[in-house]
């Protein structure tokens, strides 16, 4: 599989940007972190908008940018889509003109997305004679996603591509980005400072930090790594899961889904059974039990663990997290106290308790 | 008054030069006034403030600097001079150069707020669509400034109407060549002719508002809106 890398070097006044990313060039990257980690900055770089005095850039083969050799391929020679935050639509041309801009600068041969195609998966044929300023913000971004799509890109940049939209438009764009995904398998980079927004596109994950790049690698990995207590949001520590509904359970509100041999109860989910499905569980809904299950508890969702790791212990805190394998990872955050009195060691059988899932459909 | 013994001659020389000189201004001024919008050098400054010049300088100064450049001896009309055998002072050419240089401001400031107030934005959406940087300012920043470019040229063009000290004395005052409507105005009101003052000059007035009241028409129905 090819990988994308790039090291770029990039100073402001009051900012500095000093990212080393190496990615799969497949699937939705996305970086994440606070506004003012760089975030965008990194995306422009990655998009040749931003020229970094010490830069390297190459997709798979393909050098697009090697400051030691003076190389920089201007943005206009890049097989790049980009989504910005705003459609940026050019108001003077209809929707169906702007969609075509950069259809028609492509070479013939190149062109393997097509209007029709891209009409269809973004449900905008009925706004292609329209000029864009009676385009609501959610249409507009359909129309920004399906013009960039239609220079049938080697990589899709989306720079916050939701952020000017309300919730509900929000929740009605992203099952778009994720089809442009299974469609036409164009590898994705999407900026994002909003767990709820990545939770269900994220494959591979980048966390930024003051212009630093904190960690990088498969999501479920860096949703469960130990060492990025402190360093990030807590919010996203703890783990995802990629289950299937398998049946409905009315009576109680829940729906059941299948996570390897497990059968986890959610909240009552619209999906349909057997689709996919996507959990987010994070590590302050996890609790730890020594003994065998045969205590009663209101919580359902047991998983046999094997305790992996113990993180650092901060002596002024009061927790600590602890690294479980459920077949995957998943981090637990119990007190100092639970710890001792468990006697937890690495190698050790436990039960983990589930207390809460956050559901995202794919 | 007798309009087919008047001699429009003069008139036909003033929409000429100012026609050529607008063209010429839109050649020139273009490429500057994109430089002064997008650029971050330190020397923007020098050139916006050379560039406004002709808004401040008194018309003689800029002409006997002119005259003297165009001349004979000068450092432009001496080389011309020798290729050609005349000079550019007290010809139609040398009207056009001076005339460019005068009205240089009214279409070079227009531009510049035109291609400011399109801003970066547009162009690097259409740059990351595969547009090179010059076809991206024909197909996008020209399109969306296209109310500059109308003031420009109305500005420019209404300016060489009006000008007159650089004209007489770069120009001098040679019927045919380079005797402009303002230069005959005054000719006539030296000599008496009252009558065809007033034609030149209520032409002139009438003609001038005309264009301005349909530039701020236009403008104000233009259909594009910068969002």
């Amino acid at each position: 599989m090819n990988n994308l890398s790039a090291n770029f070097d990039v100073s402001f006044p009051g900012f500095h940007l000093e990212a080393r990313l190496n990615i799969p060039e497949s699937g939705v990257t996305v970086l994440f972190g606070p506004s003012g980690s760089g975030k965008t900055t990194l995306l422009r770089c990655l998009a040749g908008l931003e020229r970094s005095s010490a830069g390297f850039m190459q997709v798979g083969e393909t050098i697009w940018q090697d400051e030691s050799r003076d190389l920089f391929v201007p943005v206009h020679e890049r097989s790049i889509g980009v989504v910005f935050q705003e459609p940026r639509l050019f108001p003077h041309l209809s929707v169906r003109s702007n969609l075509l801009y950069g259809f028609k600068r492509i070479p013939v041969q190149e062109r393997r997305i097509v209007l029709d195609d891209v009409v269809e998966v973004l449900n905008i044929g009925h706004l292609l004679d329209r000029r864009p300023r009676f385009l609501s913000g959610g249409e507009g971004q359909r129309v920004a996603i399906g013009r960039a799509l239609l220079t049938s890109p080697r990589l899709l940049l989306m720079d916050e591509p939701l952020a000017s939209l309300d919730s509900e438009r929000k929740r009605e764009i992203v099952p778009y980005i994720r089809r442009l995904q299974t469609t036409w398998g164009i590898p994705i980079i999407y900026v994002s400072h909003s767990l709820e927004e990545i939770l269900q596109l994220v494959d591979t994950m980048v966390l930024l930090k003051e212009g630093k790049i904190v960690a990088q690698g498969p999501a479920k990995k860096v949703f469960s790594d130990l060492d990025l207590r402190g360093l990030i949001t807590s919010e996203i520590l703890g783990a995802i899961f990629d289950a299937r509904v398998i049946a409905h359970e009315p009576e109680f509100g829940l729906t059941r889904v299948q996570f390897m041999e497990y059968q986890l109860h959610v909240p009552r989910q619209a999906a349909e059974v057997g689709q996919s499905i996507r959990l987010h569980i994070h590590s302050n809904d996890v609790s730890v039990v020594a003994s065998p299950s045969d205590i009663r508890t209101s919580v359902l969702n047991v998983l046999e663990a094997t305790v992996m790791e113990i993180g650092l212990i901060d002596p002024t805190g009061y927790s600590v997290d602890v690294k479980l394998d459920v077949g995957q990872a998943l981090l637990a955050t119990i007190t100092r106290k639970s710890l001792a009195n468990l006697g937890l060691e690495p190698g050790q059988k436990v039960y983990a308790h589930i207390k809460a899932i956050k559901m995202v459909h794919e | 008054m007798d309009f087919s013994s008047f001699d429009f001659t003069p008139v036909w020389l003033t929409l000429k030069l100012a026609g050529v000189t607008v063209l010429l201004l839109l050649v020139v001024g273009t490429p500057v006034a994109w430089w002064l919008a997008h650029t971050r050098s330190r020397f923007r400054g020098i050139v916006e403030a050379v560039v406004a010049l002709p808004l401040v300088l008194p018309p003689t100064v800029l002409g006997f600097y002119l005259l003297i450049a165009l001349g004979p001896n000068g450092w432009l009309g001496g080389p011309v001079k020798a290729a050609t055998g005349s000079a550019l002072s007290f010809t139609f050419t040398g009207l056009v150069i001076a005339s460019t240089l005068y009205s240089l401001p009214f279409v070079v400031q227009p531009l510049h707020s035109t291609f400011e107030a399109v801003g970066k934005v547009p162009l690097e959406t259409a740059w990351s669509l595969r547009a090179s940087r010059l076809d991206a300012f024909l197909t996008i920043a020209s399109p969306l400034g296209l109310r500059g470019y109308i003031t420009a040229i109305v500005l420019g063009f209404a300016h060489t109407l009006g000008e007159f000290g650089v004209v007489l004395m770069v120009g001098g005052n040679i019927p045919g060549k380079t005797k402009v409507i303002s230069i005959d105005i005054y000719d006539r009101v030296e000599v008496m002719e009252y009558a065809e003052a007033h034609i030149l000059s209520g032409g002139l007035l009438l003609f001038s508002f005309v264009v301005l009241l349909t530039v701020y028409t236009i403008n104000r129905r233009l259909p594009i809106h910068i969002s």
